[in-house]
C-alpha cells in the first residue's frame, strides 16, 4: 500500500499546479477564473507581485511536495531493506535551510515596499501647482448603498450645489484622481476589483484613495467588509468615461441639478 | 457528558453509586477523564460546526433555492430557503464553533489534559480542581452561544471577529440585538476556561516532570503544549478585556468602540468618543497568537507520530524547539497583518509586513526538519502516519499561501476574499484537523485500551484527503478572481457570476467530506466497545505514556515509577537490538549514557 499512498501524495503537486495552469492560461476550461481585468495604472505592480510570489512559492511547493513523495516511495518499510539512518540532525543543513528562506523572505519584504508606499502613502500632487490634489468626490458607505457626492459647479464638496448619486461612480479615464471615502454607519470596505483598490471605511475617520484608470467601461464596486444582513447586495457601478464624456456628463448633471432647484423655487 | 463505558480501573462499574459516578465521570478531577470530557464534547461540536458549513456551502452552490427535505422545517418562514440574515448567522456560528469549541479545546483541552501528565511522567496535573473548572467553564459558554444561536429573529451575525459598530450597536443588524451580547459573553467565558487550563499546564510541565525528564528530553507534543500555554496566558487577558468592553458598550452605554455622533439605521448613539479600530487591535492581539494556539500542538503531535512511524529519531530536535519558540515570540508582533486595509496607519502596515514575512521562516524550518525525519527511515503507513504525512503536505500549501497575504500590496486585492478562506482552511482543517484525527488514532489505544480499525481508518483518511482538497484548493482560484467572503449571493456581480459552477463543485466535495466522517464516527464508537484489546505499547513507541497500562491507572497513571534515561526519539539506536528504545528503559550494562538525573539531552 505504500506505493498507493506515495502516488496519492504525488498527485497533490501535479493537480495543484495543473489547476493554476488551467486558471492562468486564458480560454481554458476555467475561462475568466483568474485575476479580473486590470484597468488601473498601478495594478500591474500588484499583479506582477502576485505572479512573482506565485512562481516562487510554486517552485517551493513542487520541490517540497516531490521530496515528501520521494521519501515515502523510497523509504517504505515494506521495500526499504537498508537500516534506518540513526541521526539526530545536521547543523549545516539547519543553517542552510534557515538562511536561504530568510534571505528570500527579506527580499520579498523589501521588494514590495515601494508598491505599498505608492498605494497608501504617497498622496498625489498636482503636477502644475505642486499642491495636494483635491478629492474629485466624497464616497459615503451606508447600509446598503454607496453615496457619491461631487463638488458641483463651485468645486467645493459640502456645499448646496453638490451633485448626489447613489451607487454610480463616474470618473474620467487617464487622469489620476483622489477620492475621499467615509461611512455613515458601520464598517464597509470600498473594493474595486478591476482597479486593485480595497479600503475599509471606518466610522469617525475620513480616508483618501487614489488611482488612475486606463480603460473606459463599467465595472463593479463591491463591499468587502461585513456590514449586516444586506452586505451581499451593497453593489455599485464604476463608470470610467473619456475626458470629454465625463465633462459632458458633469455638465448635464449640473444642469439637471440647477433645473431641479429652479423648479423648487417656483 | 456520559463516558460511563470507560473502565475506571476500580472494577466496580456495575455497582457504582450515584455519588461515585458523578465524581468519576462528571465532576472528575482526573486529568484523563477531563481530557476525555473535552474530547467527546469537542467532537460533538465538530458535527455542529460541520453542519453549519454545509449550510454555507448550500447557499453558495444553490443561492435562494429551497433546501430539499429539511429546508421546509428549518426555514418555514422563508419557504425553505436560507435568508440573507440567517446566512450571516451561519458563517458567524461556523467559525465560532470551530475555533472556540472545537480546535482550541480539542488540542489544549483534550490532548493537553490527557497527554501532559502521561508524557512527563506525572500522577496528575498540578491543580486538579482548577483543571476540572477549566472544563466546566466551557458549559456556561456553550449555553451562552446556544442561546445566542436560538435568539429570535436570528442568531448573532457579526462574524466571528465581531467588528464594531456592527456588533456593538443594537440596531445595526437583526443579529446585533441580544444574540450578540450572549455571543460576547460566551466567547469571554471560553477565554477564561482556556486561561485556567494554561496556568495549570505551565505549572505541571515546569514542576512535575519524572526523575530524569529534563526540558530537552520532553517530546515535541509537550514542548508545543508548553509554548501554547504561554501564548494563552499572555494573550487571552486582552481578548477578555476587549469582550467585557464591548459588552459594556452594548449594555451600559459606554463608548469604547463607538465614535462620536454615530447614526446607524436612523437611531443615534448617545455614547461616543471611541474608536472601532481599537477593537480590531485588541481582538487580533489575541486572535493572531490564537492562530498558533490552533496549530502548534498539532505540529508537536505530528512530530511525535512521524518519528515513531519512520522508526527514526526526529531530525533537528532543538531547532524544532527553537522554531516553535520563534513562532510564539513573533506571533505577538504580527497581529496588524489582519488590518492592512483597515484604515490603520499604512506605516504600521509596513512594520507588520516585515514581521509577518519573518514568521514564515520558523514554519519553513519545521517543514524541512519533518522531511529530514522521514528521510532514510522505514516508513510504516499506518492511519496515524498517513494523517501526519498529509499534515506536512497540506501545511506546505497553507504556509506558502500565507506569503501572498503578508505582501501588503497583494493583500489589498486578496484581503477578505476566498484566497484568505483557502489559506486558513488549509492550515486549520487540512492541517490541524488532520493532525487531530491522526492523534486520535494514535493515542486511542492508550485512552481506551483498545485500538481502532485500520481499514476503516484508511478509508476515512483517503476520502477526507480527496474531498478536502476538492473543497479548499479551488478556493485559491476563487480568491484570485477577488470572490469576497461572507456574501450570501455574490453572483449578481458581473465580476463573479461565472464562478457558480466551480462553487457547485466545491459544495459537492464539501458534502462528500462531511459524509466521509461517518467512517470515523462509526469506527470511534465501535472501537471503544469492541475494538481489539491492546497492551501497553502497541506502536512500539518510546514516550512515557506507553510505559503505563492501557488505559492508565485511574489514580496516579503509572503502576511503576518512571525514570527517564534519554530523549523520546531514540528509534533505530545501535545500543539496543529492538528498533526502539523507550525513555524508561535502563541502559544495558557497560554502556554509559549519563546519569538519569543529569541535565541536558543525549544528542
Amino acid at each position: 500500500m505504500g506505493r498507493f499512498w506515495s502516488l496519492l501524495f504525488l498527485s497533490v503537486p501535479i493537480l495543484g499546479v495543473a489547476v493554476f495552469v488551467f486558471a492562468v492560461v486564458p480560454g481554458g476550461i476555467f475561462a475568466n477564473h483568474w485575476l479580473p481585468e486590470d484597468i488601473s495604472q498601478h495594478g500591474a505592480v500588484i499583479d506582477n507581485l502576485f505572479m512573482f510570489i506565485l512562481y516562487l512559492t510554486g517552485v517551493v511547493f513542487v520541490a517540497t511536495s516531490f521530496l515528501l513523495f520521494w521519501f515515502m516511495w523510497k523509504y517504505d518499510a515494506d521495500k526499504n531493506t537498508e537500516p534506518v539512518k540513526y541521526l539526530h540532525g545536521s547543523h549545516t543543513l539547519e543553517i542552510i535551510w534557515s538562511i536561504i528562506p530568510a534571505a528570500t523572505l527579506l527580499f520579498i519584504a523589501i521588494f514590495q515596499m515601494d508598491a505599498w508606499a505608492d498605494a497608501r502613502m504617497k498622496y498625489p500632487t498636482d503636477k502644475a501647482t505642486g499642491f495636494k490634489k483635491p478629492p474629485l468626490l466624497l464616497v459615503t458607505g451606508r447600509q446598503f448603498e454607496w453615496r457619491m457626492q461631487y463638488a458641483g459647479a463651485d468645486k467645493v464638496i459640502g456645499t448646496p450645489d453638490d451633485i448626489h448619486l447613489v451607487n454610480d461612480l463616474h470618473i474620467p479615464v487617464n487622469e489620476e484622481i483622489v477620492i475621499q471615502i467615509q461611512t455613515e454607519d458601520v464598517l464597509h470596505s470600498f473594493f474595486l476589483p478591476n482597479m486593485r483598490i480595497k479600503q475599509d471605511v471606518v466610522p469617525g475617520m475620513r480616508q483618501h484613495i487614489w488611482f488612475e484608470a486606463k480603460n473606459t467601461g463599467t465595472y463593479d464596486i463591491v463591499c468587502a467588509e461585513l456590514c449586516g444582513w444586506g452586505h451581499y447586495k451593497m453593489r455599485g457601478r464604476l463608470i470610467v468615461q473619456t475626458e470629454d464624456d465625463f465633462k459632458e456628463w458633469m455638465a448635464s448633471a449640473i444642469a439637471e441639478q440647477n433645473k431641479t432647484s429652479l423648479n423648487a423655487n417656483e | 457528558m456520559n463516558t460511563a463505558t470507560v473502565d475506571d480501573g476500580h472494577g466496580h462499574a456495575g455497582t457504582m453509586s450515584l455519588k461515585l459516578f458523578i465524581s468519576t465521570y462528571v465532576f472528575s478531577k482526573d486529568h484523563k477523564m477531563i481530557g476525555m470530557q473535552f474530547l467527546f464534547t469537542t467532537l460533538l461540536w465538530f458535527i455542529v460546526g460541520g453542519l453549519l458549513a454545509m449550510g454555507i456551502r448550500w447557499q453558495l452552490a444553490f443561492p435562494w433555492t429551497d433546501m430539499p427535505i429539511i429546508g421546509g422545517r428549518l426555514f418555514s418562514a422563508e419557504g425553505g430557503q436560507i435568508s440573507p440574515e440567517f446566512y450571516t448567522t451561519l458563517f458567524t456560528m461556523h467559525a465560532t464553533v470551530m475555533i472556540f469549541f472545537v480546535i482550541i479545546p480539542i488540542l489544549a483541552g483534550a490532548f493537553g489534559n490527557f497527554l501532559i501528565p502521561l508524557m512527563i511522567g506525572a500522577d496528575d496535573m498540578a491543580f486538579p480542581t482548577l483543571n476540572m473548572l477549566s472544563y466546566w467553564f466551557m458549559w456556561p459558554a456553550f449555553i451562552c452561544i446556544g442561546i445566542s444561536f436560538l435568539t429570535p429573529p436570528y442568531g448573532a451575525g457579526g462574524g466571528w471577529t465581531s467588528y464594531p459598530p456592527l456588533s456593538s450597536v443594537l440596531t445595526a443588524a437583526p443579529g446585533s440585538e441580544m444574540a450578540q451580547t450572549w455571543w460576547l459573553i460566551g466567547v469571554t467565558l471560553v477565554g477564561i476556561a482556556s486561561m485556567l487550563g494554561s496556568v495549570n499546564y505551565l505549572t505541571t510541565i515546569i514542576q512535575m516532570r519524572a526523575p530524569g525528564m529534563t526540558m530537552f528530553r520532553l517530546p515535541m507534543t509537550i514542548w508545543s503544549m508548553f509554548i501554547t500555554a504561554i501564548l494563552q496566558a499572555f494573550a487571552l487577558p486582552v481578548l477578555t478585556a476587549g469582550g467585557v468592553m464591548q459588552v459594556l458598550d452594548r449594555l451600559l452605554g459606554t463608548g469604547f468602540f463607538i465614535p462620536e455622533g454615530l447614526v446607524v439605521n436612523n437611531s443615534e448613539m448617545l455614547s461616543g468618543g471611541g474608536q472601532p479600530l481599537l477593537w480590531q487591535h485588541l481582538f487580533w492581539f489575541y486572535s493572531h497568537p490564537a492562530v498558533y494556539i490552533m496549530i502548534l500542538p498539532a505540529m508537536g503531535m505530528v512530530s511525535d507520530m512521524l518519528s515513531c512511524f519512520a522508526r527514526k529519531p526526529i531530525f533537528g530536535y532543538k531547532p524544532m524547539v527553537y522554531a516553535i519558540s520563534g513562532i510564539a515570540g513573533l506571533g505577538f508582533i504580527v497581529w496588524g497583518h489582519h488590518m492592512f486595509v483597515s484604515g490603520m496607519n499604512p506605516m504600521l502596515g509596513m512594520t507588520f509586513m516585515v514581521s509577518t514575512m519573518m514568521i514564515a521562516l520558523p514554519s519553513a524550518v519545521k517543514v524541512f526538519n519533518w522531511l529530514g525525519t522521514i528521510w532514510a527511515g522505514k516508513i510504516q503507513f499506518t492511519t496515524p502516519m498517513l494523517f501526519s504525512l498529509s499534515f506536512i503536505s497540506m501545511f506546505i500549501i497553507g504556509g506558502l499561501s500565507g506569503i501572498f497575504m503578508a505582501a501588503t500590496p497583494v493583500d489589498i486585492f486578496i484581503h477578505d476574499t476566498y484566497y484568505i478562506v483557502a489559506h486558513f482552511h488549509y492550515v486549520l482543517f487540512c492541517g490541524t484537523a488532520m493532525a487531530v484525527f491522526g492523534a486520535i488514532y494514535f493515542w486511542f489505544p492508550k485512552m481506551f485500551g483498545r485500538s481502532m480499525n485500520e481499514t476503516a481508518g484508511k478509508w476515512h483518511f483517503f476520502l477526507t484527503f480527496v474531498f478536502m482538497n476538492g473543497t479548499f484548493y479551488l478556493m485559491h482560484i476563487l480568491g484570485a478572481v477577488g470572490f469576497p467572503r461572507r456574501l450570501a449571493d455574490p453572483y449578481h456581480y458581473e465580476t463573479f457570476k461565472q464562478l457558480l459552477p466551480m462553487n457547485r463543485f466545491i459544495t459537492w466535495c464539501a458534502f462528500g467530506m462531511f459524509l466521509s466522517q461517518a467512517f470515523f464516527a462509526i469506527n470511534f464508537f465501535y472501537s471503544i466497545f469492541k475494538g481489539p484489546r491492546v497492551g501497553r505499547n502497541p506502536w512500539r513507541a518510546n514516550g512515557l505514556e506507553w510505559f503505563c497500562p492501557s488505559p492508565p491507572v485511574a489514580h496516579g497513571n503509572f503502576d511503576k515509577q518512571p525514570i527517564v534515561y534519554r530523549g523520546p526519539y531514540e528509534y533505530g539506536s545501535p545500543e539496543v537490538d529492538e528498533d526502539y528504545y523507550p525513555q524508561t528503559q535502563p541502559p544495558p550494562e557497560g554502556v554509559s549514557v549519563g546519569n538519569a538525573a543529569e541535565s541536558g539531552g543525549d544528542h
